[in-house]
């Protein structure tokens, strides 16, 4: 067998001892040139925890010292060289190399394999794509804290999600232009709120005749005037503007969401829609069977049905159920009265009848007058999310959003499913999350349990 | 000021309070005349005698219980249990008598014990000389769990210790024995049992750890500060009890919440710092809270192919926190 | 008998004797009143000290209440009113009442610890005293001080790791401890030949090089005579002792068993004929220190004193269930 000259060894410094990271060289035992046999000593090291001789891995010659005696070094430093005497390849030298491609495979720069990892991620919160976008406890909080719509802010995070700094970045943007904007940005869908509480309008319109035209201008003043057409509201617009202003300051908000399957109804209305139609002349929605939903579940919680007076919770003993209805210019709040006396079908009714008043601006002092609680019909908006303002004198309203077919997880299967989200804020003065869960869950129960071949009457 | 490795914090804290406090005295297998096998005692059994740096017999539960009993007439004993993973035969004494001593006299007994154990692994140490036990005994009431990561930690947590007047359990990382220098003062100092520490103040996201796995934090942080990503990096420092309101006030920052040690994920201080977190600071969560931990494996393995695997490295640590900032 | 009385010679003296037999009858009495009280519904948990109470007498007068450390188990009722609990005490442990000493109501009944008589705390998993006695020995050798730590457990506890352990470490150190064992021959069901290969537990000293000595555990005398030696041992400075005290456990383990299922009731009958009180009383009518008067007095004078305890206890407030939470660490302020 042939015999190899000239392959090198190189010596480091081991690890003599748990948690030694490293040694001193005290002394060599042999020096450049000296015959050097396998396992025979090289020099003597001094660790915090031992005294020992190194020995040789390989035989053959040393060829070159690297580290001179009194020299403390880490432990892994290349201590000295031998040229080895073999016939067969080196297993230190294997080793070594191996370890080394080793560290070259982790990738040390950015992004590695960035792609794939975000294709994989997406799903986590249910990525985000265009119908069904979702957003983190800390994004919802602060959109709701500043009023912002999170369909107008553009996300940065995996997948287009609209991440918390997202979110914080438009808020400060809109500090910035806040004196430009009166509305300081609130979106439309929040300004489907109920205003009308009691209506107390002809003192609101005074208040409005006394001020002058200089505090109009202060308002809307400061930068390019120029690029600003001023427009001065009605004296309805302003009022729904002092109200909101006035719950939004004086009322705590806090919000909370339930998802809903509503596969059982919308298969119900599918079912009886024609026929009901045909029967009662007026169309079926889906708000009634909300409405009835939210007056069985105020029976449960009567705490829900109620408002924070001057440091009394007066409780309503009447459920009078405020519906939001968009008219072209303004908003209007008509009132259901004892609605948890009407079954659907008179809900159905009393709903087509006060919509249609609105419309016509035939509503009477007594139609808006005396709600209770407030059922908002976002959905009609195509909203699917939204955070409404309470309404003054009461304790809680919800949002019926749009009806969407989502996929869904039954057990270990998907499904697909009609789902809604009911979004309700209320006042934390009264209200705890704790008994409007307990009021979510039953109005989810109560939706949920619609199906096919129920009697609506 | 002066430059002192982790082992040496350890040591100066263990002279400097025995010589404040002539009860304090120090007890377990090899660390008298031997020094301790990691030397942690080294100079103790010169200085202050056989009594007072006690070599004992290959009996866990005894060092703990003998402990206990010295303290109940009026000694501080500091136990040096060798390896943590050898902690096991003590347990009783530990769980059964020492965290409960106090509740079960209704205050009339107490046991003001410091129990010294080297944990963790990369140091070759096989299944039995690189264990983190850590989790085992944070679930134990009445007891003190402590994981100081740097050497001014070292000796400020384990002065603070000594003087603590119930059972404290202080786990040192024995790969950080020799692995980090710092400057310490040179006066006397304590550094208070129960408080997380903010190592870096960052925007992007949060990622909690003790121990050896915050060094890695610490590295992968500087690599993704050149990638534009900041990290605010809590180290939790005492594991029972924990810091609530630091640990809220680190996850409010980002709301991004990483979590990495070196000890298995299953039922670890990750899952308590989860539920804590989930409790309490939902709505300032934006990304699912993630974990990165040993794996469901017993221990580390000898092989140092199979060790590497086990273990963190920077390169892991940096992954997680990449996939969390992207989120 | 013109002899000199064994108590004499022990350097005992006669009101010292009288009051040992006093200590012992007034374990039995308050012993048997737990269990009356347990079999009534009224309390939950008797552990019994029957059949012991010689050995824990003599033993406790070779003791200096709240000089000594003593790390009892749980069957040293008599001992501990010999170093100075109550029947008042114990029956306030028993019902698990606030001002109970050992532990305010927190642990059962049997589970002792009085921190100004220098008592320890105990729990449930037996021998773990064991080292925290070797401890307080070596704080003692430490400190320089002149007490003695004195430990008791039942022979089964004498298999377990840590009376090894700790053994082994006084014996190296050669620490002011007395290992004391009260070899009731059985282990809850498992008689002693069941657990033990060697004939007597003491047999067991010379492994950690120290002494072993077995008494009669029905002979208090006896008992104190040996637990006299080994504290004088120890004090000397000339190391551990084990005392293997050898009697029967009269009653079941606890009120949750049933010895029945176990044992003979001839055999538990023979055992009681060599009762310690029986021994004892005898002895002290062949000194003429006794008579049945006295035996009647004595008797009705306790009847009367555990009554007024057991009425006390039963009267007296639970733990305010707010402190549940309390004292699981040093509280604000304290050290």
């Amino acid at each position: 067998m042939e015999r190899v000259y000239g392959t090198m060894a190189d010596i480091k410094m081991p690890q003599l001892g748990e948690s030694v990271t490293e040694g001193t060289l005290s002394k060599w035992l042999k020096q450049p040139g000296d015959a050097v046999d396998k396992y025979e000593p090289l020099a003597e090291v001094i660790t915090d925890k031992v005294t020992a001789e190194i020995p040789a891995d390989v035989s053959g010659y040393m060829e070159k010292i690297m580290v001179s005696e009194g020299a403390t070094v880490s432990v892994g430093t290349v201590l000295c060289r031998i040229r080895e005497i073999d016939n067969t390849e080196n297993s230190v030298l294997k080793s070594a190399s191996l370890s080394d491609a080793e560290d070259k495979s982790i990738p040390n720069g950015a992004h590695p394999n960035g792609a794939q990892v975000v294709a994989r991620t997406t799903s986590q919160l249910g990525g985000e794509t265009a119908s069904s976008p979702r957003y983190s406890p800390a994004v919802l909080r602060s959109a709701q804290d500043h009023g912002i719509d999170l369909r107008e802010v553009s996300g940065s995070g995996e997948g287009g999600r609209i991440t918390r700094k997202d979110v914080l970045r438009r808020i400060e943007a809109r500090k910035v232009s806040a004196n430009t904007d009166t509305t300081g940005g609130i979106p439309e869908t929040l300004l489907s709120t109920p205003v009308f509480p009691s209506g107390n309008v002809q003192l609101a319109s005074e208040e409005i005749q006394l001020q002058t035209e200089a505090e109009r201008h202060e308002q809307v003043s400061s930068p390019a005037l120029e690029d600003v057409k001023i427009v001065f509201p009605t004296p309805l617009r302003r009022i729904i503007a002092k109200r909101m202003v006035e719950s939004k300051h004086t009322a705590p908000h806090a919000w909370t969401m339930v998802e809903v399957d509503v596969t059982g109804l919308v298969s119900l209305r599918t079912q009886i829609k024609q026929d009901f139609k045909r029967k009662e002349g007026i169309d079926l929605t889906y708000l009634p069977f909300f409405i009835k939903a939210v007056t069985d579940a105020l029976k449960a919680y009567p705490m829900l049905n109620s408002a924070w007076v001057e440091d009394k919770i007066h409780m309503y003993q009447r459920i009078n159920i405020s519906v939001a209805v968009a008219t072209d210019d303004a908003l209007a709040v008509p009132v259901i009265h004892d609605a948890d006396r009407l079954s659907i079908v008179g809900i159905a009714h009393a709903l087509n009848e006060l919509v249609a008043q609105a419309h016509s601006g035939r509503l009477s002092v007594h139609d808006v007058a005396g709600g209770t609680f407030t059922v908002n019909n976002t959905g009609a908006f195509g909203s699917v999310l939204s955070a409404p303002i309470l309404n003054g004198g009461q304790a809680a309203i919800l949002s019926v959003e749009k009806i969407v077919k989502r996929p869904v997880v039954i057990q270990e299967s998907i499904a697909i499913r009609s789902m809604v989200n009911l979004s309700l804020s209320l006042d934390h003065r009264l209200l705890d999350g704790w008994i409007v869960g307990q009021f979510l869950q039953a109005v989810k129960e109560r939706v949920e349990s619609f199906r096919e071949g129920l009697l609506i009457y | 000021m002066a430059i002192k490795q982790y082992i040496d914090a350890i040591r100066d804290a263990l002279f400097e309070e025995m010589k404040r406090d002539e009860r304090v005295f120090v007890l377990g297998e090899d660390v008298g005349v031997r020094g301790g096998v990691f030397r942690a005692t080294t100079g103790l059994y010169e200085a202050f005698g056989e009594d007072r740096a006690l070599d004992f017999p290959l009996t866990e539960s005894a060092i703990v219980g003998i402990s206990i009993g010295a303290a109940a007439a009026g000694m501080i004993p500091v136990a040096e249990i060798q390896f943590a993973d050898f902690i096991l035969p003590a347990v009783n004494q530990i769980i059964s008598e020492a965290a409960k001593i106090r509740y079960r006299s209704n205050n009339e007994w107490s046991s003001p014990i410091v129990i010294r154990a080297p944990y963790g692994g990369g140091i070759h140490g096989g299944l039995y000389h690189s264990q983190s036990v850590e989790a085992l005994f944070t679930h134990v009431p009445g007891l003190k769990v402590v994981t100081p990561s740097t050497p001014y930690d070292a000796k400020g947590m384990l002065k603070a210790a000594i003087r603590d007047p119930d059972p404290v359990l202080f786990f040192e990382h024995k790969k950080l024995y020799r692995l980090l220098k710092e400057e310490i003062p040179e006066e006397d100092y304590v550094v208070p049992l129960g408080k997380a520490a903010i190592r870096v103040e960052g925007e992007d996201i949060t990622v909690l750890s003790y121990g050896y796995a915050l060094h890695l934090v610490l590295e992968a942080a500087q690599q993704l500060a050149q990638e534009g990503i900041s990290s605010h990096i809590l180290d939790l420092r005492t594991l029972r009890p924990l810091d609530d309101d630091a640990i809220l006030e680190a996850v409010k920052k980002t709301g991004k919440i990483l979590i990495v040690h070196e000890d298995n994920k299953f039922h670890g201080i990750g899952a308590e710092v989860s539920a804590l977190i989930a409790e309490q600071a939902f709505f300032d969560l934006d990304a699912p809270i993630a974990r990165l931990a040993g794996p469901e494996i017993p221990a580390m393995p000898f092989s140092p192919v199979l060790e590497r695997e086990y273990q963190l490295t920077v390169d892991k640590v940096a992954q997680a926190m990449r996939a969390l900032a992207r989120f | 008998m013109n002899e000199i009385p064994r108590h004499k010679t022990l350097e005992l003296s006669d009101l010292q004797v009288t009051e040992m037999y006093r200590y012992m009858v007034l374990a039995r009495m308050v012993d048997e009143r737990m269990w009356l009280l347990n079999r009534s519904g009224k309390t939950h948990f008797v552990i019994s000290c029957q059949g012991q109470e010689g050995a824990q007498a003599g033993a406790g007068l070779a003791l200096q209440a709240g000089i000594d450390f003593v790390f009892p188990y749980y069957r040293d009722l008599c001992l501990m009113l010999m170093l100075g609990h109550t029947a008042k005490d114990e029956l306030l442990s028993v019902f698990g009442r606030a001002e109970e000493p050992n532990s305010g109501g927190r642990q059962m009944p049997g589970h002792y610890g009085d921190r100004k008589l220098r008592i320890f705390t105990g729990s449930s998993p037996v021998g773990t005293q064991i080292p925290h006695a070797v401890g307080a020995a070596l704080a003692a050798k430490m400190r320089g001080e002149s007490y003695v730590s004195f430990v008791s457990f039942g022979e089964g506890t004498s298999n377990q790791g840590d009376f090894h352990e700790a053994a082994n470490f006084a014996g190296v150190r050669k620490l002011p401890v007395v290992f004391f064992c009260e070899n009731n021959q059985y282990a809850i069901s498992i008689p002693a030949r069941r657990e033990l290969a060697c004939e007597n537990v003491a047999d067991r000293a010379v492994g950690y090089g120290f002494e072993g000595i077995t008494v009669d555990g029905t002979d208090p005398l006896a008992v104190y005579e040996a637990v006299k030696h080994a504290v004088d041992k120890a004090k000397a400075g000339k190391g551990p002792t084990l005392v293997e005290a050898k009697m029967y456990r009269l009653v079941p383990h606890s009120s949750d068993d049933d010895d029945r299922t176990y044992r003979s009731r001839e055999e538990v009958e023979a055992a009681r004929q060599k009762d310690s009180l029986l021994h004892m009383k005898s002895y002290l009518t062949e000194v003429g220190l006794w008579d049945a008067v006295k035996e009647e007095s004595l008797r009705k004078s306790l009847m009367a004193e555990i009554n007024d305890a057991t009425t006390y206890a039963e009267q007296a407030m639970n733990p305010d269930p707010k402190t549940l939470s309390r004292y699981v660490y040093a509280e604000a302020g304290e050290q």
